[in-house]
């Protein structure tokens, strides 16, 4: 049982590295289209939003599902988003800003699309480092989850910059924003209404190797 | 692959058979899923690309005022693209492997002198005397007015050569692939990488162009007598996006003034107003409510009548592709790219300054002047710098996009923060 998790493991880590796979491929080939600095940020934008409300979308997914084995992925996913996020800003800065901080800094401060946007990836960067088991050890479950609720956070923020930066067509930032609120909102209803029970499942579901990952986190 | 179906698996198969079938599986379903995650990937991200032939427009004059003879320097000057792929890479004169290519000998018209018609002894008077927001009461009193505004067959450039300063430039010209695959057309969809394809079907004619308000003449005319006013005239331009981007197109076309004279605008006239067809089922963009349609455009008189305003029905010597706004589009250079509105049905000339699309969605950030301006930001995001396709780094942003020699006599006295 516990090598078809495994298996599923692979599958999520293959497949969230896709998409980064076409983008160099596309890179290297000059096959970007007419602007290609630009839409490999708004691809890697794109991508870093969809992670997030991937992650997002495990623990309702776990809970409504009874797949407790799925858990250990949404560290994967979470991770590709931001991985995503992070080439998101690193492709603005070099190669939109020119590697000039200050002219990066000034834009992130001006823009207030870039600020929230910026304070999306921020928020990620703690939540990236306190990914690994070592520690969620070290931190302890429960604070843990807590920081780890940032994630929400995130996500808002995400799609707040994206539909701070369209100019009139909103229909895919709020297609995001219906997802998050549905995701968020299950959030907020099982909070109110009591945990749900769990699903009891055989006792070969539980992930092995990831014990320590907390799989009831919101 | 190496047991029959029938016999029930988990009994007999021997372990290493079970292992490798079930690793064949595996691979099956890691293959699988990579390629249906790039399929959607390559299908909801496209960077565009289609490869498109518009036909080689007739007698077209080259910028400095000649037919094109032969091969033109301003059409040989593209290099290959530095991001273009295989179709942007043979350069300006062939922007498409096997297209008919615009350098070739006219088929009809012989050499056009570029010898001025009326040479005019002094600037046009309608912008020189004219206070920045009342344009004079008749602007056609300027010398490029020609004694038979209704010729019917090609002549010279209008233009006196004083008139003609800008219509031209060196810089590197944006390869055709690139600039018939990045629009913003929202009649057809709002992604400017899909453009192309979503009007690939689109049939730009038959067309007719009604042209009326307060005119002497208002009349409907036939896509074909609008072009048969004047030769189509290559125009080098620079063109900036409001989004922060920009490309140097060599358009065909002529003069819009050309066209306004033929319907004798009234002294009242002091605005023109733009209007792109609409037709939901043939721009299926329409039927989703971005923006209010149709779309509409607007230019004060003296800013249309300007002789950089361009009517294009062409690019690269070839006629429009339906992507950049077939079959007649307006091209307004110093200005951000949405005031060239495309696929004109409708030109109305109007004593109060009209609506424009634009404008109506959203005021605080789209005036109706929308001169290129790198002082004066989008509210949302920085006009000081664009990236000009093709370009690596970002240039900086020219005030009147380049053009303030021409225009900037326009807008004298004008708060541009204002008019924005
Ligand atoms: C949580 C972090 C972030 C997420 C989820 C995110 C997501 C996105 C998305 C979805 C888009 C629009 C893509 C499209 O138009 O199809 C976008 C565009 C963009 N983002 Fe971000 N972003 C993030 C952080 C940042 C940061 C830190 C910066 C830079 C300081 C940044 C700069 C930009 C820029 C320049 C664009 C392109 C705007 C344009 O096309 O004009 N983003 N981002």
């Amino acid at each position: 049982m516990s090598s078809e998790i495994q298996f599923i493991r692979l599958l999520v880590l293959l497949n969230g590295a896709v998409p980064a796979a076409l983008l160099a491929w596309d890179a290297l080939r000059g096959e970007l289209g007419a602007n290609p600095i630009n839409f490999a940020i708004r691809t890697t934008g794109t991508l870093a939003l969809i992670f997030l409300v991937l992650t997002l979308a495990v623990t309702p997914l776990v809970r409504l599902a009874g797949w407790n084995w799925f858990t250990p992925n949404r560290r994967v996913l979470g991770l590709y988003a931001f991985f995503y996020a992070l080439a998101h800003f690193l492709i603005f800065f070099s190669l939109d800003r020119e590697l000039s901080l200050s002219s990066t800094l000034s834009e992130m401060a001006l823009r207030p699309y870039l600020a929230v946007g910026s304070l999306g990836l921020l928020l990620m960067v703690p939540l990236a480092v306190t990914s690994t088991n070592r520690m969620i050890q070290r931190l302890g479950t429960s604070r843990w989850k807590r920081l780890h609720r940032l994630t929400y956070v995130a996500a808002i923020a995400g799609v707040a910059h994206y539909t701070m930066l369209v100019k009139a067509d909103l229909r895919w930032p709020l297609a995001f924003a219906v997802l998050l609120m549905v995701l968020l909102g299950w959030r907020a209803y099982t909070a109110a209404t009591g945990p749900a029970p769990r699903p009891p499942g055989p006792a070969g579901r539980t992930p092995r190797r990831s014990a320590p990952l907390p799989d009831t986190a919101g | 692959m190496s047991r029959s179906p029938k016999i029930p698996s988990g009994e007999i198969t021997p372990e290493g058979d079970y292992f490798d079938r079930r690793r064949f599986l595996r691979g099956g379903l890691l293959a699988g899923s990579v390629l249906t995650t790039g399929t959607a990937y390559r299908l909801l991200n496209s960077p565009g690309g289609e490869e498109i032939e518009t036909a080689p427009l007739r007698d077209l004059v080259s910028s400095t005022g000649e037919t094109a003879a032969g091969p033109q320097p301003s059409l040989t000057t593209t290099e290959p693209a530095a991001n273009g792929g295989a179709g942007s890479a043979t350069g300006g004169t062939e922007p498409l492997p096997g297209t008919p290519i615009a350098s070739q000998p006219p088929p009809i018209q012989p050499v056009v002198e570029p010898a001025p018609v009326d040479p005019p002894p002094t600037p046009p008077a309608a912008v020189t005397t004219t206070p920045p927001e009342v344009p004079a009461n008749d602007p056609f009193e300027t010398p490029t007015e020609s004694p038979a505004p209704d010729a019917a067959v090609a002549s010279a450039p209008a233009e006196p050569e004083a008139d003609r300063a800008g219509f031209s430039t060196e810089e590197k010209q944006t390869p055709f692939r690139n600039i018939a695959n990045y629009n913003n057309f929202y009649e057809f969809t709002t992604s400017k990488e899909r453009v192309a394809a979503a009007a690939r079907r689109f049939q730009p004619r038959p067309w007719s162009v009604q042209v009326d308000g307060l005119v002497q003449q208002p009349r409907e005319f036939d896509l074909e007598e609008i072009l048969r006013l004047a030769p189509p005239e290559e125009r080098i331009y620079r063109m900036r996006c409001v989004e922060g981007w920009s490309m140097v197109i060599p358009w065909a076309g002529f003069s819009l003034s050309r066209l306004l004279k033929q319907v004798e605008p009234l002294g009242k006239a002091r605005y023109v107003a733009f209007q792109t067809l609409h037709d939901p089922q043939r721009m299926p963009g329409q039927k989703v409510p971005v923006l209010e349609w149709p779309y509409v455009e607007g230019l004060r008189l003296d800013e249309a009548l300007h002789p950089l305003t361009l009517l294009a029905s062409g690019l690269y010597g070839k006629e429009l592709p339906n992507s950049c706004g077939a079959p007649l589009r307006l091209v307004v250079p110093w200005k951000y790219g949405f005031k060239g509105i495309k696929s004109i049905v409708r030109i109305t000339l109007t004593e109060n300054q009209p609506p424009t699309s634009w404008n109506v969605a959203a005021p605080y950030e789209y005036g109706f002047y929308a001169n290129v301006n790198p002082e004066v930001d989008h509210p949302r995001w920085s006009q000081a710098t664009e990236q000009r396709l093709g370009e690596f780094g970002r240039r900086k942003t020219v005030l009147f996009n380049g053009y303030a020699d021409q225009v900037a006599h326009l807008y004298a006295g004008m708060d541009l923060r204002r008019w924005f």
